[in-house]
């Protein structure tokens, strides 16, 4: 197991930059998620990791080596691919001891290893057969037995859930999280769900357009998004933003709207009055309630069993409600909300959080 | 409804068997031909089958005339050719289909280019160059010049079958501790099997059965292959049909047990079950 170190990493392709300067530090053992939208460079980084792509600009370092001009089969690293690239050719035994195989380990060794890997995977009664003959699941599994066989300085993890459906990810998701319980291996996970990213990462790197937002814990990113990006990305369904003037007015300051009415704030920033600034708040913290301080129109309801997801206007500003009061089912043509001043997110002109 | 789709059916088969006669008539005439006695060739009209047949024409053509030389020269230019040009067009597919690199748009023009040319355009160059280095009247001329005009079209025949095999797999291969050319020796040449056996094939019959270069480059019976030597039973004044038929049937033999051979990888498909699909 090892530590990785990324220091000012750039990429080009042709003269189109998909990465704009990378640092991050990722402790041995830890395991990182790198989340975003499609196109940011979260796999681009990923695949610079694991050797698959050439580095433009700056150094990676698996346990303090510079690794930057180094193949991938030097860089001892396993890696679990979205598509699974099993060896059609292969038995699933065969498959797994692949990488022993090129390395010439001992047929004691692949055999223990295998076995390991199986029995730890549930795949024992799968070895001869071949990948064509393998579920979604399994075949994800053998991929991942695949990449434990060989105990290697680090996993990498490119969208490994995302040809699963929903209920085998939930699965898979909860069977990674405990296998890096085991294993405690240096691991990096590539994904798009934002769900993935909180329920298993360490610390979560958040990006956007080839430059990373936001790195912290999960309930870091929740509770505090850096800017907002974060804010709109983490969290489902997302959060509500009201765009407006800040004004300092006496002891408080407030948001003044675009239709003209305003919203308190309850405290000063440390912005000028009269700039553009933005008002987030998480659909589940909007309370309603019948002596609330705003008017919020029902537009639509959507119950989702746990909850309900109410779609309302207020200041003709559309905007979402969750919460679990069943009576919401049918809520009246109007409901008054409260914005709990504790649970606001406060952004300046740039978007960057101002709070 | 069940008639209807009865009726389609049959009428399905029934297009398929008249193509099959048309397409095969001529290999039945072959067969008839050769086994027609020379006193009957003409005595007995049209006929589907002779009224006695016979072998003699195969025991004279393999016993007393130069054809197991032909067959024999045949076999090695072809065998050579087929084997050659799968291993040249394999390794310029692969870098086709994989690497970017600098001039490869201009690289696929000029084997694009080299298809345009009618062959009869280059006897003559060819023939003036291949004489001072000694190759011509050698088998080893024609093994040259088949692969030179074979590579081009089976090289895009390659890349097809390797851009048709996901990169994730060599990727793996390679994050697994494998070079890039172990990848492709152990992950991808395996599963482009149907691929080299349709390339072995193709490049096989072809110069199997190519006239006009033999016919050019080769004088003489020893380096002669069969599509020349087929000409050996045409005289000035006569032909000897019978024996030129039976030499064009042992002809087809090594080429259909080829693709008795390859047909298995022909029709498999490997790659299933090699990423999600």
């Amino acid at each position: 197991m090892a530590s990785i170190d990324i220091h000012g990493i750039r990429k080009s392709f042709g003269t189109f930059p998909v990465l704009h300067g990378v640092d991050l530090t990722i402790r041995d053992g830890e395991f990182i998620v790198l989340v975003g939208p499609s196109g940011c460079g979260k796999s681009t980084l990923l695949r610079m990791i694991a050797g698959l792509e050439d580095v433009t600009a700056g150094e990676i370092r698996i346990d303090g080596k510079r690794v930057n001009d180094l193949a991938p089969k030097d860089r001892d690293i396993a890696m679990v691919f979205q598509s699974y690239a099993l060896y059609p050719h292969m038995s699933v035994a065969d498959n797994m001891s692949y990488s022993l195989r090129l390395r010439r380990s001992t047929k004691e060794k692949i055999a223990s290893a295998v076995g390991n890997a199986a029995s730890k995977l549930g795949l024992d009664p799968l070895l001869e057969r071949r990948p064509r003959a393998l579920s979604g699941g399994q075949r994800q599994r053998v991929a991942m037995g695949r990449a434990i066989v060989r105990q290697p300085k680090a996993f990498l993890f490119d969208e490994p859930l995302s040809n699963l459906d929903a209920r085998l990810r939930e699965q898979m998701r909860a069977e990674i999280k405990k296998l890096h319980g085991d294993l405690r291996a240096t691991s990096i996970y590539v994904t798009h769900d934002q769900i993935e990213a909180m329920t298993l990462a360490d610390r979560i790197v958040a990006m956007h357009a080839g430059v990373v937002q936001q790195v912290g814990t999960p309930l870091d990113l929740y509770d505090r998004p850096a800017n907002l990006f974060v804010a709109g990305f983490i969290g489902s369904p997302g959060m509500n933003f009201f765009e407006g003037r800040y004004v300092a007015s006496g002891e408080g300051a407030e948001l003044q709207l675009a239709n003209g009415a305003t919203l308190p704030l309850g405290k000063r920033l440390g912005i000028e009055s009269g700039s553009v600034a933005t008002l987030g708040i998480r659909p589940e913290h909007v309370v309603i309630a019948d002596g609330g301080a705003l008017e919020a129109k029902v537009d639509l309801i959507e119950p989702t069993g746990f909850g309900i997801i109410m779609h309302v206007t207020i200041h003709d500003i559309p905007m979402k409600i969750f919460t679990l009061d069943r009576a919401m089912l049918n809520p009246g043509p109007n409901v008054r909300v409260d914005l709990p001043r504790d649970k606001l997110h406060l952004f300046g002109t740039e978007g960057t959080r101002v709070d | 409804m069940r008639t209807s789709k009865l009726l389609l059916t049959v009428a399905h088969r029934l297009a398929i068997l008249a193509y099959i006669v048309v397409a095969l008539f001529p290999l039945f005439w072959l067969l008839k031909v050769s086994v027609t006695p020379n006193d009957l060739l003409y005595s007995e009209g049209v006929r589907m089958w002779p009224s006695r047949a016979t072998f003699e024409h195969y025991e004279f053509v393999i016993a007393h005339s130069a054809f197991p030389t032909f067959f024999k020269n045949s076999l090695i230019v072809a065998g050579s050719t087929a084997i050659a040009v799968t291993i040249l067009a394999s390794l310029a597919g692969y870098a086709l289909s994989r690497f970017n690199f600098r001039a490869k748009y201009w690289i696929v023009a000029l084997m694009l280019i080299t298809q345009m040319f009618p062959l009869v355009m280059l006897v003559a160059p060819i023939f003036k160059m291949l004489s001072p280095l000694g190759l011509t009247n050698s088998l080893t001329g024609l093994v040259i010049v088949y692969t030179a005009f074979n590579v081009p079209f089976a090289t895009f025949l390659m890349q097809s079958f390797f851009d048709g095999i996901p990169k994730d797999l060599e990727e793996a291969a390679m994050i697994d501790g494998a070079t890039q050319f172990v990848a492709f020796r152990q992950i991808i040449l395996p599963l482009t099997l149907p691929g080299i056996a349709a390339t072995l094939g193709f490049v096989f019959t072809a110069a199997w059965s190519e006239l006009l270069f033999a016919l050019m480059l080769i004088s003489g019976n020893d380096a002669a292959t069969f599509p020349v030597g087929l000409l050996t039973f045409v005289s000035k004044f006569s032909v000897d049909f019978g024996q030129m038929m039976a030499a064009g049937i042992l002809a087809l033999i090594p080429a259909c047990l080829f693709f008795l051979l390859i047909q298995r990888y022909l029709v498999q498909g490997l790659t299933a079950g090699a990423v999600k699909g």
